[in-house]
């Protein structure tokens, strides 16, 4: 099995017509995901590669059944497109694009959970999401991922979960779903969640967890992990050399008043008994034993 | 990104807040027509971007002229905890009665809005926190909802602020909601809010950091201008990288903050120390790699160049064209370590393989990359 995605979802992507939405709609098509639809409200009627092109997302879903968005718009843009897919109907809206206002975002999120409480929101600013061997949704470039578990992967920052997929297919293990949470301040979806739909999944028998320097999400999930997660977890946390005050890229990524350092993550997790690799490779050595034993 | 003071309160003034009227200047001259036009007496304070200006005696009262002369001459040029100061605000002097807090800011566990109040300002809202946090009121502010004035004058009697300004405050508070709402600020705070003798309430110091994701709504591009940044940073910023320098000899390139942040790590781990943290960030092209190397070559400290690049949305044949491209554009002064995986990698390699020699070598993995670039740095004379 594997979490939030699979290879019935239904697909309608929000920027189809522009080149990313294109390179990568094209690409997940390929992968297997069901690419069902486009959005672009002055071309609908028209077709990118075969897949049609609609004016909304209502109209997405109405014709092709999409309970899925995936969104390449513009950062301007993305407030507007994210409740109108979830006004749509969509129940998964995975949204790529980076530079979104925190003020739009936390917005987002809290429109989100009080009218549409059912819709789940991944990103911005994330990689998306891949059940390897199902589906994928964004950018991750999907053969790096080993199709068939037992690991679930959750994970902070974009090109550090190709590192952990990466590591992982090595040693090969494979991965039930990799779900790239965003390094933003408000992302829709937080560890937690993931944890919890990891911990209710049958074909997860283990977690590897990617964090990095700045906020408590990381303090949060420790304290979620160590009360509500029976299955082994596998952390690493970028950030451990990173300068107090600056920010790392990441508009989330600052360690500011002393709070959000590395350190402190680390200790909350091997408190929490989750195993925590002091690099991206010891992290996926760290996994390769604990499925070798299963 | 962080406002000076003076920027803050200009800032401010256009949400209609109280704020004093004042100049900024740049040189004792200005300082001193600054000040004949204000009308003495005035504050002036250094505009630096970290705090304990006023220990470091950055902050100065004038009396008149001759006085604004001096202090204008003492501040300018002072090292404040390694900022220099440039720039001068020249400002009113305003009596103070009382001293408050008043701050908004992202709670990210709660992802809503936090509004603090405090009766006890003047101090750094993080003493008061750990000696004494009963003094601050704290409001949880949902953005769908907005802070409405009955919320909001609720929040100001549990401060315990003195009853006679509660409208007053009331109403600030309110503007600075939307200062912060409306502006794209990511912090707005005022420490301290005073009140004056004769019963008013002003603003005496501003700290705002606005929100570098909004420029396609706000004109940053003035904050931009002042943002401290060594050369390094400086040349950075203008090829639109996310760079950050750092005091070792590994100069690091790498696709995403999260990888480029390991990536430092790594070098740490192994025995080295990078000089840089520099994100190319996703979809970067050729030419963007071009420029990346060009800043790190500009870098005399680098000994040794760790490319570290897992393709995405970043396409590694983008990436390898950019470095041979870089190589042909300037004279790469230390030897190149990389490490190519993902999207396009294998077109990456293909492009390569004809320029590998001892200037440009590869490694399989990043762990062995950053040892090869660890032990060139160690070798490579200063």
């Amino acid at each position: 099995m594997s979490i939030f995605l699979d290879e019935n979802t239904k697909v309608v992507y929000q920027g189809l017509t522009g080149s990313q939405g294109r390179y990568y709609g094209m690409l997940n098509r390929d992968y297997g995901t069901q690419v069902v639809a486009g959005t672009n409200p002055k071309k609908a009627g028209t077709g990118v590669d075969g897949v049609p092109i609609y004016a909304t997302v209502a109209d997405a879903v109405a014709h092709t059944g999409a309970n899925a968005s995936c969104v390449f718009i513009p950062a301007a843009g993305v407030r507007g497109a994210v409740l109108e897919a979830a006004e749509g109907g969509v129940e998964l809206i995975v949204v790529i694009t980076e530079g979104v206002p925190m003020h739009d975002e936390v917005y987002l999120y809290n429109k989100l959970k009080a009218d549409h409480p059912n819709v789940r929101l991944l990103g911005p600013n994330c990689p998306g999401l891949i059940s390897p061997g199902k589906a994928n949704v964004g950018i991750t470039a999907a053969h790096i991922a080993k199709e068939g578990g037992p690991v679930g992967v959750v994970s902070r920052s974009g090109t550090l979960t190709y590192q952990a997929l990466y590591e992982l297919k090595q040693k090969n293990v494979g991965c039930t779903t990799c779900v790239g949470i965003g390094g933003d301040p408000v992302p829709g979806t937080s560890f937690i969640d993931c944890l919890a739909a990891f911990e209710d999944d049958p074909a997860t028998k283990a977690i590897m967890m990617i964090g990095e320097i700045g906020g408590s999400a990381e303090e949060e999930a420790a304290k979620f992990i160590a009360s509500n997660v029976s299955k082994p977890v596998v952390a690493y946390i970028a950030g451990v050399t990173a300068p107090p005050g600056k920010k790392m890229g990441h508009a989330g990524a600052i360690v500011s008043g002393g709070k959000g350092t590395a350190q402190a993550k680390i200790s909350a997790l091997a408190t929490a008994g989750a195993h925590v690799g002091q690099s991206p490779s010891e992290a996926g050595d760290l996994m390769a034993e604990i499925v070798a034993g299963f | 990104m962080d406002l000076l003071e003076y920027q803050g309160k200009q800032f401010f003034a256009t949400y209609d807040l109280p704020v004093s009227d004042g100049e900024a200047a740049t040189s004792v001259d200005g300082a001193v027509a600054a000040a004949e036009r204000l009308g003495t007496p005035v504050m002036i304070k250094a505009q630096v971007h970290t705090g304990g200006r006023g220990k470091a005696g950055g902050v100065k009262f004038a009396a008149d002229i001759d006085a604004v002369r001096a202090h204008a001459d003492d501040i300018l040029g002072l090292n404040i905890k390694g900022h220099i100061v440039k720039h001068l605000w020249i400002e009113k002097a305003s009596d103070i009665a009382e001293e408050y807090y008043a701050s908004f800011t992202l709670d990210r566990s709660a992802k809503t809005h936090l509004g603090m109040l405090s009766a006890s300002g003047g101090i750094e809202i993080e003493t008061v926190a750990e000696q004494n946090p009963d003094a601050i009121a704290k409001i949880w502010v949902n953005p769908i909802d907005g802070l409405t004035e009955n919320q909001c004058r609720q929040w100001v009697l549990a401060a315990k602020l003195n009853p006679t300004v509660t409208e007053q405050v009331v109403e600030l508070l309110l503007k600075l909601y939307r200062a912060y709402t409306e502006g794209d600020a990511s912090l707005v705070e005022i420490n301290p809010l005073i009140v004056t003798p004769a019963g008013k309430i002003h603003v005496l110091d501003a700290k705002v950091t606005l929100d570098d994701n909004a420029g396609f709504r706000q004109n940053l591009a003035p904050y931009d201008a002042t943002q401290p940044r060594d050369e390094r940073e400086a040349a950075a910023h203008e090829k639109g990288l996310e760079y950050v320098g750092l005091e070792g000899s590994v100069g690091v390139i790498a696709n995403g903050a999260g990888l480029a942040m390991s990536t430092v790590d790594v070098v740490n781990q192994v025995g080295g120390r990078s000089a840089n943290f520099l994100d190319i960030g996703g979809g970067a092209d050729a030419d963007v790699m071009a420029g990346a190397l060009e800043v790190i070559n500009n870098d005399p400290e680098v000994r040794s160049i760790f490319i570290n690049i897992f393709g995405g949305i970043t396409r590694g044949d983008e990436v390898a064209n950019g470095i041979i491209e870089a190589m042909n554009r300037v004279d790469i002064k230390a030897p190149i370590v990389i490490r190519l995986d993902g999207t396009n990698a294998v077109v990456g390699w293909a492009l390569l393989e004809p320029h590998l020699s001892d200037r440009l070598q590869s490694e399989p993995t990043m762990l062995e990359a950053a040892q090869l670039a660890v032990e060139l740095a160690g070798s490579t004379p200063t």
